[in-house]
C-alpha cells in the first residue's frame, strides 16, 4: 500500500481531516463553534475507523469507529450544548495566548511530529507512518489547546481533542487490540461526566467557570 | 575464623544492646563483650602483619545484591588499620564499663557502640564498593545515633544534622568515585578495579570524589566543620573513637583508593592533598587554640593532626608519580606512623577529658584547674598524652612528625617547580602547627590540670573518684605512648611493610645505622634513637637524683611558695584559657577569624568591673557554607512557588518538557 493506491489516499485524506479539524478548534472564538469542531473532529476520526476497518479487513474497528461516532461526535457534543444553556456559560472564549501564536505554535508541533516519526518509523508501512504522525500532532495540539485557553469547557474539549489523536494511532497501526478503544472511551466518558460535575460544583460557588477566577479562592493565594 | 567470630560478636552485642537496654549490667556486659572482641581483632590484625607481606585470600559470603556476593579479604594495609581500631576499641571498651555507667544518655548509646565497632572493622575488611559503602553507612550511622544520645540538648541537635548532611555528603561522593571506577560493566569487586583502566576525565573524577568523600569523614578543612560539633556531642569514650579512630578509617578508605584501586595518581593530586593538609593542620591547631570547650579542643586538635597524616599521604604521592619510590615510601611511613600515634594519643586524651568531666561534670576550661593533685591517675596519663601529641621527644608523636619532615626536606630534589617551591612551604606550615600545637597544649593542660580550681566543681574532684577501668586504660595507653616512642624502628620495620605493595619497593628506615637508628636518608643528613634518647635520659636522670640526694645538702628550710606577685588566694587571679591564648589571637585571629575585641569601661564612679568581649567568625562558615545555605534556601523559595500554579500552569510544564524531549530526540536522529 503505497501513495497512488486508492486506500492509501483515502486514509491519508481522512487522517489529514482529522488534524485539520484539530487546527481548527484552536481559532474558534465560541464556545458552540468549538463543539461543533470537535464533532466534526470526531466525525472524521469515526470516518477514519471505518475506512481502516474497511481496508484492514478487521471489523472490530467497526465498532470503534461506531462508539466515535455515537459517542464523541454525538451525544459528548450534545451534553456540552445542554450544559452550557443550562449554566448559562458566557459564550465567548478567552485565550491565554493571541490565536495567531497559537496557530503558529500548532503549526510547529505538526512540523515536529513529522520529523520526529517519519525517521522512527523507517521500516513500518507508508500508511503507518503517515498515520502515526498525524495522530502525534493531533494529541499534541490537543495539548495546546488545554494549555492556551482560559474557559473550562475548551479544556474539557482539548482533552477530547488529545484522546481523538490517540485513538487515531490505534485504528492505523495494524492489529491494535479493542480493548484499548474500548478503555479509551470509557475514560472519556468518565472524563466527561466528572468533568459535568465539576462544572456543576463550580457554579454552585463560584458562579463562573473561569479558571483564573477559580484559583483566587484557593486559601494559599491572596 | 577468630576475626569473622569477634565481628557475629559484635553484631550479637548489638541485639543484646538492644533487647535489654536499660539496665547497668547489660552496659557493661555489652562493654566487656566488646573489649574482648576488640583484642581478639587486634590479635588477629597483629597476626597478620606479623605473617609478613601478601593478603589472605578473598572471601566470598552469600550476602548483599543478588547477583554480587560480599567479597572480604584482609591484607597488611587492612590489618594495619585493624590493629589501629580495634587497639583504641579495647581501650575505649574497658573505659566504657566504668564510664558514667548511671548516666541515662550513656545507656542509648549501648546498642549503637558494637555496631559502631562492627562498622568499622567491616570497613577496612571490605573487598568490594557494595560491603566498603554498606559498612561505612554503618559506621557513619551508629556514631550519628551515638551524637544524639543527649538529644536534650540543642547544640547536640544542630551537631547531629550537620553531622547527618555531611556524612550523606560523604558517601555521595565515595559512591560516586567507586561508580565510576566499576565502570559501565559493574564490576565493583576491587580486584576487578585494581585492573581497570581509566580514560583521563573519570580518573581525575574518581580521585576528586575520593578526596572529597573520605576527606569530609576525616575532617580536612573546608569539610571539617560537622567534627568539633559531633565529636564532643557523644559521650567521651565514643568521641575518643570518632575522633581517634573513624577519622583513620577514612584515611583507610583514601590511602585504598589513591595507592591500591587508582594506583596512578599524577603528582599535581599529591600538591593538592599536601596543601588541604597544610592547611587543615594550621587552620585545626588555632582553631583549637582559641577553644574553651575540653572536647571541641580536642576535636580541632584531630584537625590538625589528619591534616599532617595527610601531608605525609601527599608527600608520597607525589614522590612516586616522579619515580622516586624510597622516599614515597619514607613519606607513607611517616604519615601512617602519624596515624598509628594519633589514634593513641587522641584517645587517651578524649579519656582523660571523660574522667575530668566525670569527675567535676565541667567541660569549659574555665571552669576547671588544679586537677592534678587530685586526679594524680588522670593528670599524668594526661601529661604523657599532651607532650605526645605535642611532638616531644623520646614520645611517639615526635618520631613521625620528624620522618614526615625528614621527606619533606627532600621535596625540592622533586623535578617540578611548583613542588620545589612549594614543599617548603608546606614544611613551613608544618613547623608552625607542631608550634602551635605545643602551644594549645600547654594551655589546655596547664589550666586543667594546674594552678588552683576555677569552681567548687573542680575543687571537689576527688569526692568522684575514677574507676579502676577508667585509670588503667589510660595507663595503658600512656605506657604505649612512650613504648611506640621508644621503640621506633620496630615499628618503621612494620610499616615498611605495608607500604611496600603502594610503592612496588621494600624501603627499611632504619637501613644505613642499623637498629635502634633511624636514618631515613643517610646516615649522615639525620637521624634519630629513640630508644637511645630514653636509656640515655634515664641514666642522666638517675645520674642527677644520685648527685642531688648525696651531695646535697640535708637541711630542711621552710619558706612562703613565691606567690607570683598575687598577695591574695583568688583563683580569679590565675591566667585563664583566654588570656593565655590571647598573644596568637592578636597575631593570628585578626587576620584569619576576623577577631574583634571590644573593652567596656565603667563610667567613673560606677563600680561594676570592666568587661572584655571578643568577637570570632569562622572564615569557612562565612565564605563557604553560608553562600550555600542562601543558595538552598533561594532555590527553595523559587521551587516553592511551584506548588502554587494553576492547572494551565502544571499543563503547560507538562507540554513543554513533552515537547523538549521530543525536540530532543528530533535533533539526535538527524543523520
Amino acid at each position: 500500500m503505497g501513495a497512488g493506491q486508492i486506500s492509501y489516499d483515502v486514509a491519508h485524506l481522512i487522517g489529514a481531516t482529522v488534524l485539520m479539524a484539530g487546527l481548527q478548534l484552536l481559532y474558534q472564538r465560541r464556545l458552540f463553534a468549538v463543539i461543533n469542531t470537535f464533532a466534526f473532529q470526531a466525525l472524521a476520526l469515526a470516518a477514519a475507523a471505518g475506512w481502516q476497518a474497511h481496508v484492514q479487513d478487521a471489523p472490530h474497528l467497526y465498532v470503534t469507529a461506531g462508539i466515535a461516532l455515537v459517542f464523541k461526535a454525538m451525544i459528548v457534543p450534545f451534553a456540552l450544548h445542554w450544559l452550557i444553556e443550562k449554566l448559562g456559560i458566557h459564550r465567548s472564549v478567552e485565550t491565554a495566548m493571541s490565536i495567531g501564536w497559537t496557530m503558529m505554535a500548532g503549526v510547529a508541533l505538526v512540523a515536529l511530529s513529522i520529523l520526529l516519526v517519519l525517521p522512527v518509523t523507517a521500516n513500518a508501512a507508508a500508511l503507518t507512518r503517515e498515520s502515526l504522525a498525524l495522530a502525534m500532532s493531533v494529541v499534541l495540539i490537543g495539548l495546546l489547546m488545554m494549555i492556551t485557553r482560559r474557559n473550562a469547557v475548551t479544556q474539557v474539549v482539548g482533552f477530547m481533542a488529545l484522546e481523538n489523536g490517540l485513538i487515531l494511532a490505534a485504528v492505523s497501526a495494524k492489529g491494535m487490540p479493542l480493548v484499548v478503544e474500548i478503555s479509551v472511551a470509557f475514560s472519556v466518558l468518565v472524563a466527561m461526566t466528572l468533568f459535568g460535575i465539576f462544572f456543576f460544583r463550580i457554579r454552585e460557588r463560584f458562579d463562573t467557570l473561569d479558571i483564573n477566577d477559580v484559583e483566587t479562592y484557593r486559601g494559599d493565594r491572596q | 575464623m577468630l576475626i569473622a567470630a569477634s565481628l557475629a560478636a559484635l553484631v550479637l552485642l548489638a541485639v543484646v544492646g538492644v533487647v535489654a537496654g536499660g539496665r547497668e549490667i547489660t552496659h557493661r556486659l555489652v562493654h566487656a563483650g566488646c573489649a574482648v572482641a576488640s583484642i581478639a581483632l587486634l590479635i588477629g590484625g597483629l597476626t597478620h602483619l606479623g605473617a609478613g607481606p601478601g593478603g589472605s585470600p578473598a572471601i566470598v559470603l552469600p550476602l548483599g545484591l543478588p547477583w554480587m556476593a560480599a567479597h572480604f579479604r584482609l591484607d597488611n594495609l587492612s590489618a594495619l588499620f585493624m590493629v589501629v581500631v580495634d587497639l583504641a576499641a579495647a581501650a575505649a571498651s574497658i573505659y566504657g564499663i566504668g564510664y558514667c555507667r548511671h548516666l541515662p544518655q550513656v545507656r542509648r548509646v549501648t546498642p549503637f557502640f558494637p555496631l559502631f565497632l562492627f562498622g568499622m572493622n567491616a570497613v577496612l575488611l571490605a573487598d568490594d564498593a557494595f560491603m566498603f559503602l554498606v559498612s561505612w553507612e554503618f559506621m557513619s550511622l551508629a556514631s550519628w545515633l551515638m551524637v544524639l544520645s543527649d538529644h536534650k540538648s540543642a547544640e547536640n541537635r544542630h551537631a547531629a544534622v550537620i553531622y547527618l548532611v555531611m556524612a550523606a555528603f560523604g558517601t555521595f561522593c565515595l559512591l560516586t568515585s567507586f561508580g565510576l571506577m566499576a565502570g559501565a560493566g559493574g564490576a565493583y569487586t576491587f580486584a576487578a578495579m585494581r585492573q581497570a583502566e581509566l580514560a583521563a576525565v573519570p580518573a581525575f573524577l574518581v580521585v576528586l570524589m575520593a578526596v572529597l568523600g573520605a576527606g569530609s569523614k576525616a575532617g580536612l578543612v573546608p569539610l571539617h566543620v560537622w567534627l568539633p560539633l559531633a565529636h564532643p556531642a557523644a559521650p567521651s569514650h565514643v568521641s575518643a573513637l570518632m575522633s581517634g579512630v573513624m577519622t583513620k578509617v577514612a584515611l583507610y578508605g583514601l590511602i585504598r583508593i589513591l595507592f591500591d584501586l587508582h594506583g596512578e595518581v599524577p603528582w599535581e593530586w599529591g600538591a593538592a592533598l599536601m596543601v588541604i593538609g597544610g592547611v587543615s593542620a594550621v587552620l585545626g591547631v588555632l582553631y583549637a587554640l582559641f577553644q574553651d570547650d575540653l572536647k571541641r579542643l580536642l576535636a580541632y586538635s584531630t584537625v590538625e593532626n589528619v591534616g599532617v597524616a595527610v601531608i605525609g599521604l601527599g608527600l608520597g604521592i607525589a614522590f612516586k608519580d616522579a619515580g622516586e619510590p624510597a622516599l614515597a615510601a619514607l613519606a607513607l611511613v611517616g604519615g601512617l606512623y602519624h596515624i598509628v600515634n594519633h589514634s593513641i594519643f587522641k584517645t587517651l586524651l578524649f579519656l582523660a577529658a571523660g574522667a575530668v568531666i566525670s569527675a567535676t561534670g565541667e567541660r569549659r576550661l574555665s571552669g576547671l584547674g588544679g586537677l592534678l593533685n587530685r586526679m594524680p591517675w588522670t593528670g599524668t596519663a594526661a601529661l604523657i598524652g599532651a607532650a605526645a601529641i605535642s611532638a616531644l621527644p623520646p614520645l611517639n608523636g615526635f618520631v613521625s612528625e620528624w620522618l614526615i619532615l625528614q621527606a619533606l626536606f627532600k621535596g625540592p630534589g622533586l623535578p617540578h617547580w611548583a613542588m620545589k617551591f612549594g614543599v617548603p612551604v608546606v614544611g613551613a606550615m608544618l613547623a608552625l602547627a607542631g608550634a602551635l600545637a605545643a602551644t594549645c597544649f600547654v594551655r589546655a593542660y596547664g589550666i586543667v590540670f594546674l594552678g588552683r580550681p576555677r569552681s567548687l566543681a573542680a575543687a571537689q574532684a576527688d569526692l568522684h573518684p575514677t574507676p579502676a577501668s577508667m585509670r588503667w586504660t589510660m595507663a595503658v595507653l600512656a605506657l604505649l605512648c612512650i613504648l611506640l616512642g621508644a621503640l621506633p624502628v620496630t615499628v618503621t620495620d612494620a610499616l615498611s611493610a605495608v607500604v611496600q605493595p603502594m610503592t612496588g619497593m621494600h624501603f627499611a628506615v632504619s637501613a644505613d645505622l642499623g637498629w635502634p637508628w633511624l636514618s631515613p636518608v643517610s646516615s649522615t643528613r639525620g637521624s634519630y634513637s629513640g630508644t637511645m634518647l630514653v636509656m640515655v635520659g634515664t641514666a642522666l636522670f638517675a645520674i642527677a637524683v644520685v648527685l642531688a640526694h648525696g651531695l646535697g645538702t640535708r637541711r630542711v628550710r621552710r619558706a612562703d611558695a613565691w606567690d607570683c606577685g598575687h598577695r591574695e588566694d583568688i583563683p580569679e587571679t590565675q591566667y585563664t584559657g583566654q588570656s593565655f591564648s590571647q598573644p596568637l589571637r592578636r597575631v593570628f585571629g585578626g587576620s584569619v577569624f576576623l577577631a574583634r575585641e571590644t573593652v567596656e569601661m565603667p563610667e567613673p564612679g560606677e563600680r561594676s568591673p570592666a568587661r572584655l568581649s571578643v568577637r570570632m567568625i569562622d572564615p569557612v562558615w562565612v565564605g563557604l557554607y553560608d553562600p550555600i545555605v542562601r543558595a538552598i534556601n533561594f532555590i527553595a523559595d523559587r521551587v516553592n512557588r511551584m506548588q502554587f500554579l494553576t492547572v494551565r500552569g502544571y499543563l503547560l510544564m507538562m507540554f513543554s518538557t513533552l515537547v523538549f524531549m521530543l525536540l530532543v530526540v528530533a535533533w539526535r536522529q538527524q543523520p
